[in-house]
């Protein structure tokens, strides 16, 4: 049905729509109204048969869903941020145990300097925990992703974190498409666990293995990432034969046939992305992009296919790794490891900073003359960081740095920054 | 077992200290010894250290859960010794379904197994979550006080034996004043652990009103028995702190365990009482009220107040001080109460 919504409320809508038993709940911005979200679905009675559990933490939030997981129960949590950080030992923890709990990722950056505002920070440092990590491009994608999201972390038996941009969709008005209950019903069965705590059939789950098995089961959560390259693909299909549209997926190319400069990224970006290709396009410009919806399993294969035949490649990422660059370009590099073309990073959008139209054409020109450098930051303030770098070379307290900036720049910038 | 069983139950009265008083007991009382029906939550075999408290209390705790839920058990556990002697993969001492998680979130992931039980129709199957002394009042603190909180139906068993001793020996905030750690060496002007410092975790739970605090001691089996089956007999957040003696941690003889945590409970500094929703309602009586020193001075970890020529005498007057508070606190010398 169509319906006129917030992002996180529709997102509530589809994870209510898949039935979960135990949902735990730790406010954190920008991902709370899902959470709220869903309690209302709860209290209300549309979402019958489900315990919905105030945590103290996003720590007890998921050690919460992992007890209830190991227990047989369909378990969802969501967070952000601070908070995906603060439930790092466990979402590790929930991987190794092969559980396949569902998360919601409200994109946010990471402090300090505190910032609620977008970017993949937080996501990109749990990166490599074991869980399949799926980016949303629209809230549209949000509401899909979830439904296949449960089918994919229970017939792999491993947890799965749904990305979406915080703000840019989990506060978005716009037009989504929530299923019926029959449909969804049609296409989620009922969670049949691997292994269950039942006394019938005593299991000691989660001991201790030491090296001569541990290189092993290592391996078999990698082997799993891999069945779910194959996997998601074969799930967004059934899920077009379900719900008669395309979602999902391991990457989404957007006029690459014949492009010579291609532009990834992932999450809600792309939507702005694929206007400025357009606008370039119109002007003779032979440009594409590509969105990675699946980041975690990383489909190498998929990306060499559509990138192989450009002349370059620029990453656009909202996520930096300090003292190295970007952190979705190396594994871009990886997919084009024999290939001569230059993959440039393009470092944007950290801590919600608009990535406006006007810049990307700009920075996508210059990389069509291959004049941009390997690392780039968009629309950075070259300015106001020299004359900090001047300030803190001149005076030994010379004080906290972001403070310091937000002096520099003035009034303006403090007012927005509150 | 029936009685017409081909095997005869045989009772036992504890011999020692109290013989009299126990071969007193009524038969039905008696200690009940390799049973066939023991409900054998944790097998032999494990890889705990000789006179290991914590084995001896989880074994007792965990077989009394197990007869009073009729084995619709699942425990969970925090990282700690009873995790890793307990299970060297693919060996497992646990006849129960059990899980182990993190350190700090064991009273969580019991949560989440309880909400999955109800959500399941299986409320008979009941849970226990348990953790040493550092996962319980200092790492796993937050997600406790959580689980209180919220009174889910979970029974959380702490087995203290006051040091982080699965990892060598270090300080927690349940180590006593002067006690000596690999953190608080016995050196300098104040040796070992200092006074005024630590959490007492059987009142933090009762702050949470919950329905059922207990603390118990491996010396008295029966009732720790009597406390867990009690607990489990109550729907909501249950706490049971038990004194566990460490050979290692504590310098002392293996043989030795009983009896220390005998003189712990005599001496007052671990009080055995219950209490229901935030109010005492019953204190074990001390029968032969010891000195606090008698407790201490087999332990090396103490063995910085008995220098010859340089007995701490006023640490040891400040430990004994502590003692006579718990006694006083919770009337452990009053008139016996009849259980």
């Amino acid at each position: 049905m169509l319906k006129q919504m917030e992002g996180s409320l529709a997102v509530a809508e589809a994870v209510a729509l898949c039935r979960p038993e135990v949902v735990c709940a730790y406010p954190i911005t920008p991902q709370t109204h899902i959470v709220e979200g869903v309690g209302a679905l709860v209290k209300s009675g549309a979402l019958e048969n489900c315990e919905f559990i105030n945590v103290e933490s996003e720590f007890a939030a998921l050690s919460v869903a992992i007890g209830a997981s190991a227990a047989g129960a369909r378990a969802y949590t969501a967070t952000a941020s601070q908070g995906l950080l603060y439930m790092a030992e466990a979402v590790y923890n929930a991987a190794g145990l092969g559980l396949p709990i569902v998360m919601t990722v409200g994109n946010r950056a990471i402090g300090a300097p505190i910032n609620i505002w977008n970017d993949h920070t937080d996501a990109m440092a749990l990166k490599d925990a074991g869980w399949i990590q799926l980016f949303a491009e629209t809230n549209q994608e949000a509401v899909d992703l979830h439904i296949q999201a449960f089918r994919l972390a229970e017939e792999l038996s491993c947890p799965v974190m749904v990305c979406v941009d915080g703000f840019i969709l989990t506060h978005a008005h716009e037009r989504v498409d929530i299923p019926t209950q029959d449909e969804v019903d049609a296409f989620l069965p009922p969670y049949e666990p691997v292994q269950v705590l039942d006394p019938a059939q005593p299991y000691s789950i989660g001991a201790m293995v030491g090296p001569d098995a541990f290189t092993e089961v290592r391996y078999l959560a990698h082997e799993k990432q891999l069945q779910a390259l194959r996997l998601i693909p074969e799930i967004a299909n059934v899920f077009k034969d379900v719900f008669g549209r395309s979602s999902g997926g391991l990457v989404h190319p957007y006029r690459t046939e014949d492009a010579e400069t291609i532009v990834v990224a992932l999450g809600s970006i792309n939507g702005t992305i694929k206007d400025v290709v357009d606008q370039m396009r119109e002007n003779g410009g032979a440009i594409g992009s590509l969105s990675i919806c699946a980041f975690r399993p990383f489909p190498l294969d998929e990306l060499r296919a559509a990138l192989i035949n450009a002349k370059r490649v620029v990453v656009v990422e909202k996520s930096l790794a300090p003292g190295l660059g970007g952190i979705a370009a190396p594994d871009v590099r990886m997919a084009l490891r024999e290939a001569p073309l230059p993959v440039y990073t393009v470092i944007a959008g950290l801590g919600g900073r608009p990535i406006t139209m006007a810049a990307l054409q700009e920075v996508f020109e210059v990389a069509g003359d291959d004049r941009l450098p390997d690392m780039q930051f968009l629309d950075l303030d070259y300015a106001a960081v020299e004359h900090e770098l001047v300030r803190a070379r001149q005076i030994r307290r010379s004080g906290p740095t972001a403070e310091n900036i937000l002096k520099h720049l003035g009034a303006p910038a403090l007012a927005s920054g509150e | 077992m029936s009685e017409d069983s081909a095997l005869q139950r045989v009772k036992f009265y504890q011999t020692g200290t109290h013989t009299v008083g126990n071969r007193l007991m009524d038969e039905a009382a008696r200690s009940v010894q390799a049973s066939m029906d023991r409900s054998n939550a944790i097998t032999s075999g494990h890889r705990a250290c000789q006179g290991c408290g914590e084995a001896l209390g989880a074994r007792y705790a965990l077989d009394a859960a197990m007869r009073a839920t009729e084995g619709q058990l699942v425990a969970v556990n925090a990282t700690g010794c009873l995790e890793v002697f307990t299970t060297p993969s693919p060996e497992t001492s646990w006849q129960i379904p059990w899980l182990h998680s993190l350190f700090g979130n064991a009273p969580a992931v019991a949560t989440g197994v309880a909400a999955a039980m109800r959500r399941k129709g299986r409320s008979d199957i009941k849970v226990v979550a348990q953790g040493g002394d550092g996962g319980t009042t200092d790492i796993g603190f937050g997600c406790l006080s959580g689980m209180f909180e919220r009174n889910d139906d979970v029974l959380y068993i702490c087995y203290d034996n006051e040091a982080y001793m699965n990892t060598g020996v270090q300080r927690s905030s349940a180590t006593p004043p002067t006690a000596r750690t690999a953190t608080t060496p016995a050196v300098g002007t104040a040796p070992g652990n200092v006074f005024g410092t630590g959490k007492n975790l059987p009142l933090i739970a009762m702050a949470h009103n919950i329905p059922y605090v207990a603390t118990a001691s491996v010396a008295d089996l029966h009732d720790l028995e009597d406390k867990v089956e009690k607990a489990m007999a109550i729907e909501g957040s249950r706490y049971i702190h038990i004194m566990v003696p460490c050979p290692l941690g504590w310098g002392s003889a293996p043989n030795a365990t009983i009896s220390l945590a005998r003189l712990a409970v005599e001496s007052g500094l671990f009080p055995l009482f219950e209490a229901e929703h935030g109010q005492v309602t019953r204190s074990h009586k001390i029968r032969r009220r010891v000195p606090v020193e008698d407790y201490l001075r087999p332990q090396r970890r103490f063995a910085h107040l008995f220098k010859k020529g340089h007995e701490d005498t006023e640490s040891l007057a400040a430990l004994q001080r502590m003692a006579d508070a718990n006694i006083e606190r919770f009337n452990l010398m009053g008139e016996r109460q009849t259980p």
